[in-house]
Parts: structure tokens; sequence; C-alpha cells
């Protein structure tokens, strides 16, 4: 194990299926995530990567599959799944920020309709985490008076504020401009460093490389291989996983 | 020249009463079409089949139909078949309020539905219930597209309103009517009324025009384009 791990599990995911329209996009996923552990996963696009993380916090109902959350498993009933949503923070990849809410109505929102906070506290608690992203000063702007970068940061302080137990990020940084990235990039480092449970699907290799405890490649809605980042990029098991990092560094850079 | 001014000047606070029917009318309506509009787009769009079936059915009967037959078929038909028996200011508001909601759930519908997924996604996996995400986030947005769209529903029935002259209620129209029968003037008793109802019209669009500026997001151009 890596330094900084500890040996509780948060997330166990067990033989996740998934059919759209007759097709299988999910073929029996399994993985468990340990408290502190940044998990990345990586594949070619339409692999079922995205459909994997909404199926984990039942955005998506899965066909078959089990799933538990500290040990208690998530079933998808009306009551129960609210629950297990507050504390699995979702971050998308084209943000999602409610439109007509600034950003601290983005992030108090959930602290006062979901978790009943009472508005004082719930103000308190919403400009804290912008100043966590660092953005105290843009509280009163509306999503589309934001940069791209700085719309996924408010949705990251929205999904933190609701003091979640594993954050699933949806490819975060595919929607910015280049140049926009680096600053998402460093509050999920940030969250790494301050030992958020994580998984995260991304493209950006570099970054994988140096935040990611474990890196998942799935490939046609199997995890074709898994294990730590220098394992996977100098001596993959598979020509296929080899090929992908090859043609996806290439793509997008280190 | 000058009695027909003294004529119209002192048919003129006859008339406004009758304006004030008319306003009546309107705002019962249009109040009456909002209170089922939303909850009937809501249920077409998130709805379960049957519901959505039978939302498609209600819009389908009372846009399909001319509203005066519309108003006879409940006014003289159905009301009094239910064992009601309303007077016809009444009746006249609840048809043209039965009928505005088919055309306002349709204009909500198309605003719920411009949304986008992702809103309601972000909202459920905060741990919101659908019905949280629907009044906290999908409806504060909808409503203010459909503000543009509602103001034109506005105008349709201030004008829609006038059909009730055919039951008798004592609105713009049926007064105007009434005096022109007595003095024989009909010209600057139409053309009064006519330019009250252009009035009527202009005032209420002016004040959406002015809810809408107040509502918008800061940020969104909200249909106006910048380039
Ligand atoms: N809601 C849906 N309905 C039908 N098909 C879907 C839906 N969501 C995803 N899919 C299909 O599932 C496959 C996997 O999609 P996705 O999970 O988005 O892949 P990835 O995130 O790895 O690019 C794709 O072929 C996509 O077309
Ligand atoms: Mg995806």
């Amino acid at each position: 194990m890596q330094k900084g791990i500890d040996k509780v599990v948060v997330l166990e995911v067990e033989d996740i299926h998934k059919k759209y329209r007759g097709q299988d996009i999910l073929k029996g996923i399994s993985f468990k995530v340990r408290k502190g552990e940044t998990k990345v996963i990586i594949g070619p696009s339409g692999t079922g990567k995205s459909t994997l993380l909404r199926c984990i916090n039942q955005l998506t109902i899965p066909d078959k599959g089990r799933i538990w959350l500290e040990g208690e498993e998530v079933i998808h009933t009306k009551k129960n799944i609210n629950q297990f949503r507050q504390k699995m923070g979702m971050v998308f990849q084209d943000f999602n920020l409610f439109d007509h809410l600034t950003a601290l109505g983005n992030v108090e929102i959930g602290l006062t309709r979901v978790k009943r906070m009472d508005k004082d506290e719930a103000r308190q608690k919403a400009i804290e985490e912008l100043k966590k992203v660092g953005l105290e000063e843009q509280a009163n702007l509306y999503p589309a008076q934001l940069s791209g970068g700085q719309k996924q940061r408010v949705s990251i302080a929205r999904a933190l504020a609701m003091d979640p137990k594993v954050m699933l990020f949806d490819e975060p940084t595919s929607a910015l401009d280049p140049e926009l990235i680096g600053e998402v990039l460093e509050v999920i480092k940030n969250l790494a460093i301050q030992g958020m449970t994580m998984i995260l699907v991304t493209h950006e290799m570099g970054f994988a490389r140096s935040v990611a405890n474990e890196i998942i490649f799935m490939e046609d809605g199997k995890i074709l291989e898994s294990g730590p980042p220098y394992q996977l990029f100098n001596n993959p098991k598979y020509e296929r996983t080899k090929r992908f990092l090859k043609k996806i560094t290439e793509l997008y850079g280190e | 020249m000058v009695e027909n001014f003294l004529m119209i000047f002192q048919a003129l606070p006859y008339l406004l009463r009758g304006s004030l029917v008319t306003i009546g009318l309107v705002g019962g309506a249009l109040f009456l079409g909002f209170i089922m509009g939303i909850p009937m787009a809501v249920g077409q769009v998130y709805g379960n089949k049957l519901i959505a079936n039978l939302i498609f059915f209600y819009v389908w009967f009372f846009r399909g139909l001319p509203v005066l037959v519309l108003l006879f078929l409940f006014y003289f038909g159905l009301f009094s078949l239910m064992g009601l028996n309303l007077p016809a200011f009444t009746s006249a508001i609840l048809v043209l309020g039965l009928r505005s909601a088919a055309y306002q759930s349709q204009i909500f519908r198309g605003s719920i539905q411009s949304l986008g997924e992702g809103q309601m996604l972000a909202a459920r996996s905060l741990g919101m219930s659908k019905i949280q995400a629907i009044w906290n986030i999908i409806l504060p947005q909808a409503l203010r597209i459909s503000i543009p769209g509602w103001s034109n529903e506005y105008s349709i029935i201030l004008k829609d309103s006038a059909v009730s002259y055919a039951i008798g209620v004592m609105e713009l129209l049926t007064r105007a009517n009434f005096i022109s029968t007595r003095t024989y003037k009909p010209m600057p008793v139409f053309l009064t009324c006519a330019l009250i109802f252009l009035l009527l019209t202009y005032g209420g669009v002016k004040v959406l025009n002015l809810l809408e500026k107040k509502v918008r997001i800061p940020g969104y151009a909200y249909g106006r384009r910048e380039i």
C-alpha cells in the first residue's frame, strides 16, 4: 500500500452491469476505493466511464450489481437514495451549475434545501467552501459571468459543501480551454493532498500519474487492467493499455 | 362631433366598469391557467406515461375547439349537466381558464425542456428529491424563460375574453354593444371600446416586459443577441 492510505474501504462496487437499448455498456465492473485514495479511471470515449460514475450514485440505475458506501449498501429506494447521494459529491464535465443562482447560491442550496441547515450557518459554510477553491471574490456572480475554470471550481465547492465521503469527477477539465485546466487540477490536487477519497475520470495523463494511487483502464465496458501509475505507464500488462496511453499522451500531452 | 364626445364622455364610466369586468375575466382565467398549467407541464415532462397521456388529451381537446364552442358547451351544457348553476361571469372565467391551462402548460413544458438534463442531474446528485429539484431548480429557470410566451398568452386571453359577450357577461364589448344600440352611434362607441382593448394589451405586455427585465439573470442575454 502507498503512504497515507488508510485501510478502510469507503466505496465498494461489485459486478456492475448496465445495458442501454439492449446493448451491454457495463459488463461487470468491480473495485474498492479506500479512504483517502484517488482512483483514476481512463479509457476510450464511449467505453462507459460516465455511465459507471452515474451508476455509483444511482443517477443511472444499474441493471445488476451492488454498491456499498462505508459498509452500507446503496439501494435505490426513494428515501434512501437521496441520503446516499448527499454523501457522494459529483462534478460534471459541463459543470451543470444552477444558472439562476449566484456562485454562493449554488453552494448554499444543497445545505439549505437538502441538509436543512439554517440560512446563516449555510451562508458561512458556503463562503468557506468558495474560499477553498479561491472564489470568495466571485461569490455574488452568476454562472454566466464566470469563466469555465471558475464555473468548475464553483461546482466542486457545491459538491464539497455537502461533506461527501467520496467525490466523483467526470472529466472535470474536458470542457475547458487549455489555459483554464490548470486552476481546476490545482483544486483537485489539493483535495487529494488533504485526503479526500476520489474517483476521477480524466484524459490528463500527467495529472493522473501525479495524483492517482491507482489507475483503472476501462475498455469496452470492462476493467482491462488496473494498478499504480508507474506500473501502468512503465510496464502495462496489455498491448491495448500501452497503445491507449501512447495515443492519449500524444493527444493531450503530459 | 361635439355631441359624439359628449356621448362617449357620459358612457365612459359605464364602459370602464366593463373594462374592470374584462380585467377580472382575464386575471381569473390567467390565474387558473397558471396554477393548472404548471403541474400539467411538470406532469408531461416528468410524469409517467398515463399522466402524460391524460395531459396530452386535455391539451388536444382544449386547443382543438373554437373558444365560443367551448363556452357554449360548458355554459349551456356541461356545467348544468354537472348540477352546477354557475353565473355567466364565473363560467366564462372557468372556460377561458381551462383553455388557457392547455396553452400555458405547453409554454411551460417548452421552457422546462429547453433547460437541459444537466440541471436535474446536478440537483439529484446533491440529494434533492425530484420534487425538490423541480421546485428549487427547474421551475425558477423555466418560469423566467416563459415570460415572453406568457405575455403573448395574456394578450390572446384579453382578446378572447370578449366572447363572453355571447353568454351575457357585462364586460367591455357587451356594454359597448348595449350603448351602441341605444344611441345608434356604433362608430364612436366601438372605437372607444377598441381603444380600451389596445390600452389594456399595451399596459399588460409592458408590465410583463418590466417583470422579464427585473428577473433576468445577470450575464444572460435571453434571446437578445449581443452580436
Ligand atoms: N442515457 C443513455 N441512453 C442510451 N445510451 C446511452 C446513454 N448514456 C450513455 N449511453 C451510451 O453508453 C455508452 C457509454 O457512454 P459513456 O458512459 O458516456 O462513455 P464514456 O464516458 O466512457 O465516454 C455510449 O455508447 C453511449 O452512447
Ligand atoms: Mg464520459
